[in-house]
């Protein structure tokens, strides 16, 4: 597959060209809302930008047009960070017990699956139903969190099962011959050679809570996360501090996923020295 | 010192009880829902199908359903389109396997991202005094602006199709990156066109990939509500923007015969394209 010939050149430039055209419709519509945050006082929810300005940054702070902000957003954060930890405790301990197959793995297994393909709305519906039917107040940390964990903990368990797959169980067999206990194993041995995959486990914990919104929409009782809190302001909000709110929740997406990615690099780059020292 | 063969289960159970409790429980409770009978204030536990019986006998129902399969088909076919030619490139094309990484991630990013926003983001460029419009107007293809760029059936598919091309490529990319360089090597060798290449080992290679992608699109769009609702600017509906109307309005019982209708739906395609292709011999190979 040499590019030697002219005719596999211009294809490769047609389906350069496609895939460039593919990253700017998946960017292009961010850019622009991320630029017209900084819309003026007098600015419209289209272009031109007009004097660009903070203001509408501003206007979600001190206006008590929006509810509360600050609030949801404190919530949401909490619960993410929740459903992080959650998502990689519980997804890691399970990707090990599937790796054999045991009394129930096959159920299980489907649950999840069934979960992760399952319209959001319904699941939320069902929860919301299942707390208040048996008398139990719904609370965003219990049936909220919950709602979101049946949406993280398959995607989890999916990549630890990805993970898993390269990952090489002589290693754990080598320090099991050394003498080493089953939990000196799990330290030393399985838990640093996988630290990579559980951060990528932990960044869709994270995020997939963060931008939750079916699953929160009927779960949550009487508090508000950030998404949901967002897609009231869809239908209430005319003004760019819609775009606003959108370019803030955008950026603390991205400064979590720059994180996690460097996170993995970082690790892997030492693990790289390590080997060619060694 | 805990028995042996126990380890699997205590390491599984916290997901296996999470599991039971929030996607088991409520789902048995939603099936339970749609046989009660409801006023609008109270609801009466008992095991009536009279709920499925006003769902299956409305027309409106069958109205939505087909809207529902209309935006599903429209989606599917656009993002397979879009996520093969993108996965192709990415595997076939980039030979730098760092170039190619970066390029996937840069792909997968907007994942990480609010669906709302993203949603969101489309306003300014598809509205009356939006770019596209300004932007036709400049080069003067028209005069007027375009009405139908916004709040209307296009607008919602272009999302769907801005929000789920990713579950449709990752999956693609996955299967088409396990491909061996070897095989193609062999056909070309062999004297076989690029077109045939593609037909008889490429795309018979990725189908576990067109298969688990086209599972996940054709759920997220059977199951979006949203959308459908913001986008189509309260033209368009389907059975999950229905069933929402149901809730808010508290006719619980009729939702949940509606939910049930709609699990029903979405597992066909499910069980038809699983039929087709038998994902787990090939994930296992």
């Amino acid at each position: 597959m040499q590019s030697s010939s002219p005719k596999r050149k211009t294809s490769f430039y047609l389906l350069a060209g496609f895939f460039g055209l593919f990253i700017l419709f998946l960017y292009g519509p961010m850019l622009s809302i991320f630029i017209l945050s900084f819309q003026g006082v007098q600015g419209s929810m289209t272009f031109p930008l007009r004097d660009a300005s903070t203001h509408w940054f501003g206007d979600l702070f001190t206006s008590t047009r929006y509810g509360d902000l600050g609030g949801a957003f404190r919530r949401s954060m909490i619960m993410a960070i929740a459903a992080l930890a959650l998502t990689a405790v519980i997804c890691f301990f399970a990707g090990l017990a599937f790796r054999k197959r045991f009394w129930g793995s096959g159920p299980i297994f489907y649950l999840a699956i069934v979960s992760l393909v399952i319209p959001g709305l319904l699941l939320s519906f069902g929860i919301g139903q299942m707390f208040q039917l048996s008398g139990m107040p719904l609370h965003w940390m219990i049936s909220g969190l919950g709602a979101h964990l049946s949406w993280t903990l398959p995607f989890g368990l999916l990549i630890m099962f990805a993970v898993l797959n390269r990952f090489d169980s002589s290693w754990e067999e080598a320090a099991r011959d050394a003498g080493a206990t089953p939990s000196q194993i799990l330290r030393y041995v399985t838990l640093p050679i996988l630290f990579p995959g559980l951060i990528a486990v932990a960044l869709f914990g994270f995020t997939l809570s963060y931008d939750e919104f079916p699953r929160s929409l009927l779960t949550l009782g009487t508090r508000n996360t950030l998404p949901l809190e967002v897609a009231n302001m869809t239908s209430s909000v005319t003004t760019p501090a819609l775009y606003a709110i959108g370019t803030i929740t955008t950026v603390i997406s991205l400064v979590v996923i720059a994180v996690a990615f460097s996170a993995i690099a970082i690790v892997q780059r030492r693990r790289s020295k390590r080997m060619a020292t060694s | 010192m805990i028995n042996k063969d126990w380890v699997p289960y205590l390491q599984v159970a916290p997901l296996a009880i999470l599991m039971v409790l929030f996607v088991a429980i409520p789902l048995a409770v939603l099936v339970t829902l749609s046989f009660w009978l409801s006023d609008g204030i109270s609801l009466t536990p008992t095991f009536s199908f009279d709920n499925y019986k006003a769902v299956l006998t409305s027309f409106l129902t069958w109205k939505l359903l087909l809207a529902t399969l209309k935006f599903a088909v429209l989606t599917w076919f656009f993002t397979l389109v879009i996520g093969f030619t993108c996965s192709y490139f990415l595997v076939f094309h980039v030979k730098n396997l760092k170039l190619q990484i970066a390029l996937f991630l840069l792909c997968t990013i907007p994942f990480w991202t609010s669906n709302v926003i993203r949603m969101i983001s489309w306003v300014p460029f598809l509205g009356k005094e939006g770019l596209f419009n300004s932007f036709l107007m400049m080069l003067g293809i028209i005069d007027r602006p375009l009405e139908f760029l916004l709040f209307s059936d296009f607008a919602v598919v272009l999302t769907y199709v801005h929000l789920f091309t990713l579950f449709m490529m990752v999956p693609i990319f996955n299967s088409m990156a396990k491909i061996s360089p070897s095989v193609i090597e062999a056909a070309v060798d062999a004297g076989a066109s690029p077109f045939m290449i593609l037909k008889d080992i490429i795309i018979p290679l990725t189908r576990t990939g067109i298969a688990l992608g086209s599972v996940f699109v054709v759920t997220l769009v059977m199951g979006d509500f949203f959308v459908i609702r913001v986008m189509g600017g309260g033209q368009s509906s389907n059975i999950a923007a229905a069933m929402k109307n149901n809730i808010d309005q508290l006719y619980y019982p009729d939702a949940a015969a509606m939910a049930v209708f709609l699990i029903i739906a979405v597992l066909v395609p499910i069980v038809v394209i699983l039929r087709i292709v038998d994902v787990r011999a090939e994930l296992a190979r």
